[in-house]
């Protein structure tokens, strides 16, 4: 196994870093979608989120289901008298472009259908991703048909199987993390919708920025243990503000207000649906907690406005002006300049 | 020293460092060089590797004859030689991902990608992103050198930061997104530095890396001196002149931008303008291309076959196909136990794939054509634009005016570069209809290779006056672009012309004629019918 990148080391980046501690605060703001260039650190941060968070207690079966809730647990998990725990590291799943259904979402096992006659299922990726994070890299190339699967399986959360004589259905809850280089292609209105938070990830354009980048990267390619070791103080700190940001978060107070406010903003911008303001609502309600306050302030809603409603505004596809420019604008009539 | 020679022994050096490259022409005299300096063999993967066989996956056929599962852990876990990638520009995106992540996991391959695509193919973006040399060898000159000594010299080299701030510079004066060349070029630097047997980088050593590994990925050229501003102001060069007199990172940056002029092979700069056209349009934007239908897409029903070459076993129908014979072979074979399959019983999924539908639109920017109705016709191709989004159509967009016909955008499925090129097409000159037919029949012809439907959209008057040889004469041309119409019909290309005269019997009725296109006067549609009847057109 080798070592991954400290999150924690991760420069230039902090509204990336700061949507996915978000999405590991509360996993029902739902996803996150990372567009921009290439090399800018996406993957890395998303793949060092495994190393970062807490691990998981988790039941002992193919879909490590949590012992604690029984409402989301498979039926093997749910029927059983008791349980093997053990103790996981948050999964952190890659799709990979051109993965098959069959892949995603299991399928019969071969392995077992041949050498023993047996009829059973093989798990897919969905089903190791289970209350983690399944990542897409280039989610605006993936092929359409696995788009309206992954986007079936989002919102209900689970994964219904019924093909090969199999009839399987399991817990699937996943945060979605996608990224992409827009200009190669754009995403389905509909799979927008799906991610929680979107990010516009940027290359760092001042030289001492490029040059901290550079040098960790250099640092921990050459060492990695040394280096892994000299950030694990950073990495401790972050994930006990996490933890602590996870228990506080259903204290928090959302003042009506503040709802009111975040309801016109959405209203303003005309945004599809609903999905926008709830998850306008938890993203901010996530940031207070993060940051140890009691009650969600204006503040908080001014700073989540665009990363949670960016990419669902009714776009006229050939209007030029940036979402996020709209947004701002928005959020400066909503709550005055 | 030639620049490929460098680079072997480079890669050779600190395999891990610098992961691999990007050939173009002679691959094989740097591939035996690599070989012997490095003592590793290379593994070739040609483009037709099955995602099964890269990634690993149960071997079906050994499984069934030994009654035990047997597993393939797959290439990408097993090599750790040279992974020898052949016709790189024809890998399909699924798989330079399985690549490319298993590099992101640290895989002790180096990865040689031979591209041997011409004009636009190119080794997919995402593998030219993860290795360190973009090389062309023409010839390659073997170099007499041996690296163990530099390897064991390689993890004492230190590298001063000055240098490190100088390699930054020089990545961002060219306009380089990405962070991983400027990480690869300190690694270089380093390892040239090795090569020379000296424990510390100097600027020189700088210089080569910025050439080797920056130079190729230039997207922007810094203008000379008095431009230089532009970049970002040195924060306070940091305590300017350490030691004694050495170059400032902005001096150093300089020198390295100059280093890197130095090298510019002729055709730089036309690549450079390429590469601001097409930003890794390769990589698979268009992702939807294997007609074969044994791989991908919604399923439909099976068929008799080997699942090999990434084709799935239909273990059922397979089972059922078995199922008949099974009492005359356990007659034959009584000794074989369970269930009795065999080759001839093996059924493979097939899949039904959506094929995708380019819209090229071919547009007449010529003088005649802008003065009337340039403005309507940026209209009309606005909506249809906005149509081609809904549909997850590609869209292309060629222009021919003055001499020539030029490709503004290859099938891309971004509407922003769309309406981005159209909004930046210029107008005036002739009208170069032939060249323009013939573009068009081009990209319908790469469209078409790729898999996808072309469906050209023509926007024009008719009126031609630009001959083939470039001549102004209206006749010859006329004669030339009904010719060219000619053959886009013989090609069975699906075309629409939308006819931006104001009569509806000029040239472009006739020209729509013989290329067996559907006929729309632009007077009397209004932008909404043009946009319905390209839908209908699409459909059809």
């Amino acid at each position: 196994m080798t070592l991954r990148y400290p999150f924690s080391a991760i420069a230039g980046q902090d509204e990336l870093l700061q949507a996915l501690l978000l999405t590991a605060v509360d996993p029902l703001i739902g996803g996150l979608l990372a567009f921009g260039d290439r090399g800018t650190g996406k993957s890395t941060a998303v793949r060092a989120l495994a190393a970062l968070l807490p691990e998981i207690r988790a039941t002992s079966c193919a879909y490590h289901c949590d012992p604690d809730s029984p409402s989301a647990q498979c039926d093997a998990c749910r029927t059983a008298a008791a349980h093997k725990l053990r103790k996981l590291p948050i999964p952190v799943v890659d799709l990979p472009l051109g993965a098959t259904e069959d892949r995603v979402l299991g399928s019969l096992n071969l392995e077992r259908a041949l050498s023993h006659g047996e009829k059973s299922f093989e798990p897919g990726l969905l089903a190791q991703a289970n209350r983690g994070y399944l990542y897409v890299d280039e989610v605006n190339l993936l092929e359409d048909h696995i788009v309206d699967l992954l986007l079936d399986v989002a919102a209900s959360g689970e994964n219904v199987v019924e093909r090969e004589g199999l009839s399987v259905r399991h817990p699937a809850r996943i945060v979605l993390v996608g990224s992409g280089n827009p200009e190669e292609g754009e995403l389905r209105p509909q799979l927008l919708d799906r991610f929680g938070l979107s990010v516009e990830v940027r290359t760092p354009t001042e030289v001492a920025t490029w040059v901290e980048i550079v040098k960790r990267r250099d640092a921990f390619e050459r060492d990695p243990e040394g280096f892994t070791t000299q950030w694990s103080k950073h990495e401790d700190q972050t994930r006990r503000r996490i933890v602590k940001a996870r228990k506080a978060l259903n204290d928090v107070e959302v003042p009506d207000p503040i709802l009111e406010r975040a309801a016109t903003l959405c209203i303003n911008l005309k945004t599809d649906g609903l999905r926008g303001q709830l998850t306008l609502m938890r993203a901010a309600r996530a940031l207070a907690a993060y940051e140890g306050a009691k009650r969600v302030t204006d503040g908080h809603l001014k700073r989540m406005a665009a990363p949670s409603l960016r990419h669902r505004l009714r776009r006229n596809p050939l209007d030029e002006t940036g979402s996020t420019t709209r947004i701002t604008r928005a959020v400066a009539e909503v709550f005055g300049a | 020293m030639s620049e490929a020679a460098l680079a072997c022994a480079l890669l050779a050096l600190d395999p891990s460092g610098l992961k691999g490259a990007v050939l173009k022409g002679d691959a094989s005299a740097f591939l035996a060089a690599l070989s012997q300096l490095s003592g590793r063999r290379p593994h070739r993967v040609p483009p037709h590797t099955g995602s099964d066989r890269l990634a690993g996956s149960i071997d079906i056929a050994a499984t069934l004859k030994s009654g035990a599962p047997v597993h393939d852990h797959g290439l990408l876990a097993e090599a750790d030689g040279l992974l020898l990638l052949t016709s790189a520009e024809r890998l399909p995106p699924d798989k330079a991902a399985l690549i490319a992540a298993a590099m992101d996991r640290g895989a002790p391959f180096t990865v040689i990608a031979h591209d041997e695509g011409i004009d636009e193919e190119r080794a997919p973006m995402i593998l030219v992103e993860r290795v360190a040399f973009l090389l062309n060898v023409t010839q390659y000159e073997p170099l007499d050198i041996d690296v163990t000594a530099a390897r064991a010299l390689l993890p004492r080299v230190t590298l001063p930061d000055r240098i490190t701030e100088g390699l930054c510079q020089t990545a961002l004066a060219l306009g380089i997104s990405s962070i991983r060349p400027a990480v690869m070029a300190l690694r270089a630097a380093r390892a040239i530095a090795a090569l020379d047997g000296r424990v510390s980088v100097d600027d020189d050593d700088a210089g080569l890396a910025a050439r080797l590994i920056l130079a190729p990925r230039a997207v922007t050229f810094p203008a000379p001196a008095e431009q230089e501003p532009e970049q970002p102001a040195p924060q306070d060069a940091p305590e300017p002149g350490e030691d004694d007199g050495a170059p400032t990172p902005q001096e150093l940056a300089d020198r390295l931008l100059d280093a890197v002029k130095a090298s510019l092979p002729a055709g730089l700069l036309a690549a450079l303008e390429k590469n601001l056209r097409q930003p890794g349009s390769k990589s698979g934007a268009g992702a939807v291309s294997q007609k074969s239908g044994l791989r991908r897409g919604r399923p439909a029903g099976t068929r008799q076959g080997e699942p090999r070459n990434g084709a799935r076993l239909a273990l059922i129908d397979t089972l059922r196909a078995a199922a008949p014979w099974q009492p005359i072979r356990r007659r034959a074979n009584p000794l074989r136990t369970g269930v009795h399959v065999d080759k001839p019983d093996f059924r493979i999924r097939r899949f039904k794939e959506k094929r995708e539908t380019t819209a090229i639109f071919a547009v007449d920017a010529s003088g005649s054509a802008a003065l009337h109705r340039m403005a309507e016709a940026k209209g009309a191709i606005e909506l249809l634009l906005a149509d081609c989004y809904v549909r997850r159509d590609r869209t292309a967009l060629i222009a021919f005016r003055g001499r020539e016909a030029e490709l503004l955008l290859p099938p891309t499925r971004s509407l922003q570069r769309a309406k981005k090129s159209l909004a930046d097409l210029p107008g005036g000159g002739g009208t170069p209809l032939a060249h323009g037919i013939e573009q068009a029949m081009l990209v319908a012809d790469q469209v078409r290779r790729s898999g996808g439907i072309p469906l050209v959209v023509f926007l024009t008057d008719g009126k031609a006056n630009i001959a083939r040889d470039g001549t102004a004469d209206r006749a010859s041309a006329l004669r030339d672009a009904e010719a060219a119409a000619k053959a886009l019909r013989l090609a069975g290309v699906r075309s629409l012309m939308i006819d931006l005269s104001d009569t509806r019997t000029g040239p472009a009725r006739k020209l729509a004629e013989a290329m067996g296109a559907d006929y729309l006067p632009l007077p009397h549609a209004d932008a909404a019918r043009i946009s319905a009847s390209v839908s209908a057109a699409m459909q059809a």
